[in-house]
């Protein structure tokens, strides 16, 4: 009964809260969520711990699988999913606590939309049926779309929800569609069926055209390029305690739907192809990372810099992915904690900024910040962080990734992440100095236009309440620590061992067989001294940038052909949908390559 | 067995894209997005469908007797209670654009960018 609990929960209090919005007061509507969000972590984490050894399996109203075919409907925990989702109620619980001075007169739809976002989320991780899946997603989307747009009398606000909420519907029927041509051929809805009998089947172009759909509806969530366009819109007009949710977790979601529907319904069918698709999967992650960096680098608006950032993180993310082997999905897993929670901290100094000051932008907030010491501590550390310090959660990640690369002759990798951390954090530093300290010129008509932001509080703009400070802080500090953890990086590496075992995941769901216990994992290097460069060069590009007008002048002259990135960032949700089926044409042609 | 659902289908998706892509009106682009979705009903239908097979519904007919499959159309079911919201919100967000922007085409709509 257990794992139904996270998704219940959630969802049930959402309901009462919805239902009661006028009789419960403000404060006691937000107890009720946090307390719910609390029972849900308390029992994915006992999930996570649990289905360490063995996956667990569900099926609801007990209707067990006959002769290895699925009658029912199943969650199978492991603890990847169990682990994304402790991680969505840990971020949850913060955005609910930072929350707790905004919106004032907003009344109580905040929470339960915020609980609606936590109980999908757990359920997409959780889920062991396709079609289950899509639900989840649908949910987690709708939930997303009016928290994103919850700001209604901020026009931008309406527009940027627009473009997420148009091209992201048009991902999930990309992604329903492949699940209907999938049906047909598999008859099954299961993943694990699916994988048997896909695996028993031919390579056709039915499979191939499934693939593809399934696999564009959700890297349209993961934001990569060139289906990240709604990502910055969608973060620079949301809430900032949304995008904490988004950056952190909800994007990260797309990559864990990839890794799922990959090594559960295809590897038996694709894995021949296994070389090109790495090839194709590190190739799009390398383009995102840069294409991200490169953007973020050019912004003004801090929350639009921290989105960019994330879409740049995220390409390194799918190269870990990509590489489909344990030790990248587990790199990828552990860079999602560490990437998670120091661009939440971030986001949320972001929060306070704008709580304080009325206004994210770079220039408007010029030296605004010098009182400012320990919110620019945070944001500080949270800069240096972010590109991967050494002994970082992110630095665990990327020795992970690093090791899955030099292993499949990707070695070149580590040049990616480092050029894709120094750059993304150089503009985070860039931006605390002008801010927090006045450095460099109080002008600069290199970066992309200003966007007008609506304050989010109504009252206290002359102190920062311990409830936004706290959560800031803890996440920062948590991002650095988690890579201490003795134990996470082999953890990980099992535990993505167990994930890529279709066979035994296949006989555990199917056959209610206990997998074999996985082989202890690689140990993977602490690389030290690539973590140090990274942090150099970021502390090197941001302080040439502030402080050298001839070098100003220079990156003025490379940015003028980088003016034509910004120009095809329209805003315009048609020209979005139009890279998205460019995007799709493409991914879909290089496949048909691949598989040929 | 007929492929002509399955164009019907490709086409459905294919001009609801175009739709979407080329719309000059929040509420035409909604639409869109709404027939993009009929493509999906169109497709998951046409999966189940076997000629001459009666509806999945056993209550006076033998339980051995041969129906169209009951599956997807429970899963179109779904979908379309999943859209339905979407879309309500999709055009509730066209309402309110029209209200702050004082206009429904997207061209005109450049707050955020860049």
């Amino acid at each position: 009964m257990l794992p139904v609990f996270p998704v219940v929960l959630p969802l049930f209090a959402a309901a009462l809260l919805a239902a009661l919005t006028k009789l419960v007061s403000q404060r006691l509507s937000q107890g009720i969520a946090i307390a719910a969000t609390l029972a849900t972590l308390g029992i994915e984490s006992y999930l996570l711990h649990a289905s360490a050894e063995q996956p667990i399996v569900y099926w609801f109203g007990n209707w067990l699988p006959r002769h290895g075919i699925a009658l029912g409907i199943s969650f199978t925990v492991d603890p990847i999913g169990a682990g994304l989702g402790t991680f969505a109620s840990v971020l949850t619980l913060a955005a609910l606590v930072f929350s707790s001075k905004y919106f004032d007169a907003a009344g109580n739809h905040f929470h339960a939309l915020l609980l609606a976002f936590l109980a999908a989320m757990c359920g997409f991780c959780l889920s062991g049926d396709m079609f289950n899946m899509f639900v989840f997603f649908e949910l987690m989307s709708a939930a997303a779309f009016a928290l994103c747009g919850y700001k209604t009398e901020d026009p931008g606000s309406l527009q940027g929800s627009l473009n997420f909420a148009v091209t992201n519907t048009i991902g999930a029927y990309f992604v329903l569609s492949g699940i209907g041509l999938l049906y047909a051929r598999t008859g099954a809805l299961n993943m694990a069926q699916m994988g048997r009998a896909l695996g028993a089947g031919p390579l056709d172009s039915l499979v191939l055209i499934g693939f593809v759909f399934i696999v564009c509806g959700y890297l349209i969530k993961a934001a990569v390029v060139p289906f990240h366009f709604w990502l910055a819109d969608a973060h620079a007009v949301a809430p900032t305690p949304i995008c904490i949710l988004f950056s952190g977790v909800m994007v990260e979601m797309g990559l864990f739907a990839l890794a799922r529907i990959y090594w559960d319904v295809f590897n038996h069918a694709l894995h021949p192809h296994l070389a090109g698709l790495r090839t194709l999967f590190v190739t799009i992650g390398v383009v995102t990372a840069f294409i991200g960096a490169f953007m973020c680098y050019l912004q003004r608006n801090v929350k639009r810099l921290l989105a960019f950032s994330t879409i740049s993180h995220i390409g390194l993310m799918t190269i870990g992915v990509g590489l489909f082997t344990p030790e990248g999905l587990a790199g990828a897993a552990v860079y999602t904690l560490g990437h998670g929670a120091v661009k939440a901290g971030l986001f949320l100094v972001a929060g306070i900024l704008l709580h304080r000051f009325e206004s994210v932008d770079e220039f408007d907030l010029y030296a605004k910040g010098r009182r400012q010491r320990w919110t620019a501590a945070v944001f500080f550390a949270g800069g240096i962080a972010l590109c991967g310090l050494p002994f970082s959660g992110l630095a665990a990640g990327d020795d992970l990734v690093h090791a899955a690369a030099a292993a499949t002759g990707f070695n070149w990798v580590r040049l990616i992440s480092l050029f894709a951390g120094a750059v993304t954090s150089a503009a985070v530093l860039r931006a605390g100095g002008r801010i927090f300290f006045g450095w460099g010129p109080a002008g600069d008509q290199s970066s992309a236009p200003k966007h007008e932001e609506k304050p989010e509080t109504e009252r206290g703009h002359d102190h920062t309440p311990a409830t936004m400070f706290v959560p800031a802080a803890a996440l920062v500090a948590a991002g650095l620590l988690v890579g201490l953890t003795p134990n996470l990086k082999p953890a990980a590496s099992t535990a993505a061992m167990q994930f890529e075992n279709t066979n035994a995941y296949a006989t555990r769901v199917l056959d209610a067989q206990p997998a074999p216990a996985p082989l202890p994992p690689r140990p993977a290097p602490t690389e030290i001294f690539s973590g140090l460069l990274t942090v150099l060069g970021a502390i090197t590009i941001a302080a040439v940038h502030l402080f050298s007008d001839r070098a100003r002048d220079i990156s003025a002259a490379i940015a003028k052909p980088l003016q034509l990135l910004h120009q095809i960032h329209s805003g315009h949700v048609g020209d979005y949908v139009a890279f998205l089926t460019f995007g799709m044409a493409c991914f879909g042609l290089l496949c048909a390559y691949c598989f040929r | 067995m007929s492929y002509l659902p399955y164009a019907v289908a490709a086409w459905l998706f294919i001009v609801g894209l175009y739709g979407v892509i080329s719309s000059r009106n929040l509420i035409h682009l909604v639409i869109c997005v709404g027939v993009i979705q009929s493509s999906s009903y169109v497709l998951l239908l046409s999966i189940g469908y076997r000629a001459g097979r009666v509806a999945p519904i056993f209550a006076d007919i033998p339980a051995n007797t041969l129906a169209v499959d009951p599956i997807v159309q429970a899963l179109m079911l779904t979908d379309i209670v999943v859209e339905v919201t979407v879309i309500a919100l999709l055009l509730s967000l066209a309402v309110q654009i029209h209200k702050r922007h004082g206009t429904l085409n997207p061209d005109r709509l450049m707050k955020v960018s860049g």
